[in-house]
């Protein structure tokens, strides 16, 4: 086997079909540009989860004279109220779920407001007692926190109970929406990835057509025939997939580190050690689609 | 060298099979035409011998090889001591002469210090050593066919097949190519060809196997060759009779 003349031929093969080589690494750049960006959203809502689920804590709103009368009919919380939430969240029926519990008066939560919203033109007109007082409760198990919403909801002086992974949720299934559409995006640009790699070299046979009717006239292996073919395509998707992981390594350092990280500096993003574990990914997925989209049209178009 | 035994062949669609029943065996060294009308399965017959076709029926074994049960990797490393022509040259265009012969000994992964000595050898044999670096349209019809035969035989077969190699050819430059074939048969390859030049079979006086609709109607050791059809020789001198009028 003369590896100088293979490289020859597939070199010879790539410069006559320039367009169509183009248009294969384009298309596998974008498609797996793609499912970078699909994985890197995955990984992103999954370090969000544990570093999130760990702080989230069920809030327990009570009363203000300001709330609305349909929750709170009788305004602010009375002391007994707050002696009856404290001591429910003591008791034994409760205990297994409760793993932290403290109070916020109005004082604190005024501050904490304070703090937030410096700057703001709503801090000058808020008073602490239009501000909730509010129980945090830290639980043990965030997959039950429900037990705590439904113990207080509907419970008098308090005003509303609130799990703040309620909140997260929402974020999460919109970062999932997103992950699923660039999957989707994604597999219809592979799909028609692999008609044009198998376009191409249909084409590349017919015109080659001459010198493979007599290399298999004078006795060529098979392989030797197939091999300019499918590492015409191989060598085109690589290039993509080297492209895609650039791009998915460039959008984490230049974008997510760069861009976003700087302006959401209490949000954990996924850095570049997520985005260098996924171009192994993009590369095997990438020549490995070629491999099999070259195998199938040599099969269909250069029967020996 | 070539034994065949009951071979038919039949293609898809076709009303009657393209060979029929046919046995024949050819030793090594012989020089035999098949000859008959277009259709009558001649090329066929070849394309079985190179195992581009499978026949239907039958058995047909090439240089030791049986080709109906021979497993398809096997096909190169066969052919690889066959030769082949046609009518139509088939050479590569954008190849010279030399890279055109170099081209069949590159692909079976011989070495460029054999390709060097090789291709040269074969080249002075047909007669064509002075146009090593011409391209295939530079050359005359008998010169195409020169080069495919210098292809052909470059690396050493024991069996060349050729079909109808004087097809596109004047009886002059005919005469040529089969003094080749000749010199080439004398230097211990067997020859297989399919022709209509009955002038060639006539001179030569070589065995001969006729085939009709895919049977073989005669095979005579040292025969010649009747027809009704006017031969190459005949028409020349029509034609020749018409432009004196």
């Amino acid at each position: 086997m003369k590896l100088g003349f293979v490289f020859r031929e597939i070199g010879q093969s790539l410069s006559r079909n320039v367009s169509m080589i183009i248009s294969i690494v384009l298309v596998t750049f974008l498609s797996l540009t793609f499912v970078g960006t699909a994985g890197l959203l995955q990984a992103q809502i999954g370090q969000m989860k544990t570093y999130w689920y760990d702080r989230a804590q069920v809030a327990i709103y009570l009363c203000t004279d300001t709330s609305p009368s349909d929750a709170c009919p009788q305004g602010e919380a009375s002391v007994d109220v707050k002696a009856s939430v404290e001591a429910a969240l003591r008791a034994p029926a409760l205990q297994p779920f409760v793993e932290t519990a403290y109070f916020e008066n109005h004082q604190a939560a005024y501050d904490k407001f304070q703090e937030q919203f410096k700057g703001n033109a709503v801090a000058k007109y808020v008073t602490p007692k239009q501000l909730n007082e509010t129980f945090w409760v830290k639980v043990k198990d965030p997959e039950k926190s429900a037990v705590i919403v439904e113990s207080f909801t509907g419970v008098a002086g308090v005003e509303e109970v609130r799990d703040q992974r309620s909140y997260l949720e929402q974020i999460f299934s919109i970062l999932n929406a997103a992950s699923i559409a660039a999957v989707g995006i994604a597999s219809i640009m592979l799909a028609s990835a692999v008609l044009l790699i198998s376009t191409t070299i249909r084409l590349s046979a017919f015109s080659r057509r001459r010198e493979i009717g007599i290399m298999r006239l004078v006795g060529a292996s098979n392989f030797y025939i197939q091999l300019p073919f499918i590492l015409e395509g191989v060598v085109a998707a690589t290039i993509g997939s080297l492209l895609a992981s650039g791009a998915v390594v460039a959008i984490v350092q230049f974008f997510v580190q760069g861009y976003l990280a700087a302006r959401l500096p209490l949000t954990s993003f996924v850095g570049l050690d997520d985005a260098l574990l996924l171009t192994p990914i993009l590369l095997a997925a990438g020549i490995g689609l070629a491999a099999l989209a070259s195998g199938v049209a040599i099969r269909r178009y250069l029967k020996i | 060298m070539i034994s065949i035994s009951n071979v038919t062949k039949h293609h898809k669609g076709a009303s009657r099979p393209a060979v029929d029943g046919v046995s024949f065996e050819i030793e090594r060294g012989d020089f035999v035409f098949l000859v008959g009308a277009s259709g009558s399965g001649k090329s066929t017959l070849l394309r079985l011998m190179l195992r581009e076709e499978i026949a239907s029926k039958g058995q047909i074994y090439v240089l030791g090889q049986n080709l109906v049960t021979v497993a398809s990797r096997k096909v190169p490393v066969l052919r690889r001591k066959m030769g082949v022509v046609f009518q139509d040259f088939r050479l590569l265009p954008n190849k010279t002469v030399f890279q055109n012969v170099a081209f069949s000994l590159e692909v079976i992964g011989k070495s460029s210090a054999f390709i060097s000595v090789a291709v040269p050898e074969v080249l002075a044999l047909v007669g064509l050593g002075e146009k090593s670096h011409n391209y295939p349209n530079e050359l005359s019809g008998g010169e195409q066919q020169r080069v495919a035969l210098a292809r052909a035989i470059v690396n050493k077969p024991d069996l060349l097949l050729a079909d109808e190699p004087t097809g596109n050819l004047d009886p002059a430059t005919s005469a040529d190519i089969v003094a080749l074939l000749e010199k080439i048969n004398q230097a211990g390859t067997t020859i297989v060809m399919a022709t209509h030049d009955v002038g060639i079979v006539n001179r030569l006086k070589r065995r001969v196997i006729e085939l009709r609709e895919g049977v073989i109607v005669r095979d005579d050791k040292k025969s010649g060759y009747e027809t009704a059809l006017p031969t190459t020789d005949q028409i020349e001198l029509a034609a020749a009779s018409e432009e004196q009028q």
